[in-house]
């Protein structure tokens, strides 16, 4: 008799992330894929890629859940779907059982989650309609450097001074950059302004509480971005162990409550 | 694929009366323009509408107008127009989607009612700033174009209490306008008249209130969707008899709804308050997104500021300057959150909602810190969505269908 397992989808804007977990409550499978333009078919693909990563198949999945933006778009979850928000929440609180803040960076959103003590969420912020401190602002930076964005994190360790930009807009950051590059400043110098301008966006989206824990692809990918928030925070910051599959473990945890009906 | 539930509010019966009657006003402006008949004002929302009716004009209001070409989604073609002319899109969008739809010569009117092709030429516009700065600039622009007086009141902004010495400077500014009025409108003012005027508007706003505490019923009869269209006659016909009348027909409609308990949203399990404006492009949208969640909007702000309990028709200039300055728009923070924190324990609110909408700085109360305050006095949990009354390019339909599920999510959870 196969063991069921539970899946958890989170379609995000830029990347489709998909986490199995088992009744006891453990990730068991994973994966990561560019959501692209047809949800549908990178969700299928990432499902498949994780249950081989499991030893499971499409027939041991006893239930899933699925979240972000393309979360109605998943042919084989019915009506079962749950905002980021409430998976980020779920997933965190599973491996951090205390009072904590959230702060997610994402391809097209950032939020900042506040959980009690008790796993009860007390209040939430996503940005405003603006790309300033997502991963959208560092795709959009790497462009202009020309550099690959998985470079940028070794750059701006090397860094030994920091060029800040002082704008909110994308637009007018970059043009601060090309502004930045003609006066002959160092590209390692620039690269850890925009990290910087990442981390003080956030930062002022909320007042985070004691505990604060870090998740998104940007966070995985840049542990940079970590440390330099540590440094304005001044204190550590919790990281789960995938950063960028706290989302769709959450809603897998969801599937294993079979909770994920209170959606639309 | 995940479906989702289909559930949209239930019709008010009475909606067809209250459109008839708005047709029959329009219609009567458009008389007015166009046949000379009648001297047209046009006023600002809580302007002195009672003494300009009381002088025989025609009233129009532009910020109903706006809101028109909001709700049939006209505004955010006619923005950058107004933007063109260095009327910048970060101030009113009322403002600039009205001047804009006028240089391009369109109205909403014109689509609604067959026979009417522009809004009604005015012969005078009366502003007061109560609401704040933009209707006065909204005006300007009308004076330097068509060449018509702009007069109006000047009301002073974030009063705590309102006080004698603002009441007597307000109403000594009313009755200034008096005598140019009187000379635009060829009539001398007659006292009765606007002592039945004043009085009329007090029972009309008085009915207006009943009829939003129907929604103080669990489950509430009414959604904010619905109260901002029947708010309607409460904006535009306030100080007439017609406008009484409806209120009387909606709210028996509303209150035998109260006794069958028939709520508006089916399986209403959590009651939101908004506070800002709506945003007037998405209110069928946003009505569907909060009532597939079972979720309904009971009690606004914005719906209840056509409430004004002081005018009192034995004391026409004072009781008009205290209702305008008694407005929520008018006061101080301080006494803004009282008014809120009132409104949550009478409607039984488990959430507020605060639009920041971006180009209405009067109306977006989430700026200064209050929904912390008000989060931390009443443990009510609250969402701050970005938008806009009129211009759809400041709104984003997933960060807010995001938004409003998780807080609805966040909501049932804490129970």
């Amino acid at each position: 008799m196969s063991t069921p397992v539970y899946v958890g989808l989170d379609i995000g804007a830029s990347r489709t992330k998909v986490a199995v977990a088992d009744s006891q409550r453990r990730m068991i499978g994973h994966a990561v894929r560019k959501s692209g333009t047809d949800f549908t078919v990178t969700a299928a693909a990432c499902l498949d890629e994780s249950l081989a990563m499991a030893g499971a198949s499409r027939g041991d999945i006893a239930n899933a859940v699925s979240t972000g933006y393309g979360r109605a778009n998943v042919e084989f979850v019915t009506a079962q779907t749950k905002t980021e928000i409430g998976c980020l929440a779920k997933g965190c609180y599973h491996r951090f059982p205390e009072a904590i803040t959230i702060i997610d960076i994402g391809g097209q959103d950032n939020k900042v989650i506040k959980i009690d003590a008790d796993g009860r969420r007390s209040g939430f912020k996503m940005n405003r309609k603006c790309a300033a401190g997502t991963g959208a602002f560092l795709e959009e930076m790497s462009a202009r450097l020309d550099i690959p964005l998985e470079e940028m994190d070794g750059l701006a360790r090397k860094a030994t001074e920091m060029v800040k930009l002082g704008s909110y807009c994308t637009v007018f950051s970059a043009t601060e950059v090309l502004e930045n590059i003609r006066y002959g400043k160092k590209v390692t110098d620039i690269v850890k302004g925009i990290f910087y301008s990442v981390v003080s966006r956030i930062l002022e989206m909320d007042s985070p509480t004691e505990r604060v824990v870090m998740t998104g692809g940007v966070v995985a990918h840049n542990p940079y971005i970590v440390e330099m928030a540590e440094e304005m925070i001044g204190r550590p910051i919790l990281l789960p162990e995938l950063p960028q599959l706290a989302g769709a473990f959450g809603a897998a945890l969801y599937a294993l409550d079979g909770k994920g009906e209170t959606d639309g | 694929m995940a479906e989702e539930k289909k559930t949209t509010r239930k019709k008010i019966q009475a909606t067809d009366l209250m459109n008839k009657i708005m047709a029959d006003y329009f219609y009567d402006l458009n008389d007015a323009a166009t046949t000379g008949k009648r001297k047209v004002a046009w006023c600002t929302s809580v302007g002195p509408a009672e003494l300009l009716r009381a002088l025989g004009f025609a009233v129009h209001f532009p910020e109903n107008h706006a809101a028109m070409l909001g709700a049939t989604r006209m505004s955010t073609d006619m923005i950058p127009a107004a933007n063109a002319i260095g009327y910048s899109p970060d101030i009113c969008s009322y403002l600039t989607a009205d001047i804009g739809a006028f240089i391009k010569g369109v109205t909403p009117l014109s689509k609604a009612y067959k026979g009417i092709e522009s809004v009604p030429k005015p012969d005078v516009l009366v502003f007061n700033t109560n609401q704040c700065r933009d209707v006065q600039d909204w005006l300007a622009w009308y004076s330097r174009r068509l060449n018509v007086p702009s007069i109006g009141v000047s009301s002073p902004k974030n009063v705590k209490d309102v006080t004698d010495a603002h009441i007597d400077d307000v109403a000594r500014q009313i009755e200034a306008l008096v005598p140019a009025l009187e000379k635009i409108s060829g009539a001398r003012l007659d006292m009765e008249r606007l002592r039945e005027t004043v009085s009329l508007s007090r029972e009309c706003t008085e009915l207006w209130k009943k009829v939003l505490e129907t929604a103080t019923a669990v489950p509430a009869p009414l959604t904010f969707f619905d109260g901002t269209i029947h708010m309607g006659p409460a904006v535009v016909m306030r100080g007439t008899q017609t406008a009484i009348d409806y209120y009387k027909v909606l709210l028996a409609e509303l209150e035998q709804r109260v006794r069958d308990g028939d709520g508006a949203v089916e399986g209403e399990s959590t009651r939101i308050y908004w506070e800002g404006m709506p945003i007037w492009g998405r209110l069928r949208q946003h009505s569907e997104l909060f009532s597939q969640l079972r979720a309904n909007v009971i009690a606004s702000t914005y719906c209840s500021s056509w409430i004004f309990p002081s005018f009192d028709g034995r004391d026409p200039f004072r009781s008009m300057a205290k209702a305008y300055l008694e407005l929520f728009i008018v006061r101080s923070d301080e006494y803004k959150e009282g008014y809120i924190k009132g409104m949550l324990e009478k409607f039984r609110i488990d959430g507020i909602v605060y639009h920041d909408a971006k180009t209405c700085p009067y109306n977006s109360n989430s700026r200064y810190g209050m929904p912390q305050r008000l989060e931390t006095e009443t443990g009510v949990p609250s969402l701050v969505i970005s938008g806009d009354l009129n211009d759809l390019r400041c709104v984003s339909d997933e960060q807010m269908k995001t938004n409003v599920e998780a807080f609805i999510e966040q909501i049932a959870e804490g129970r």
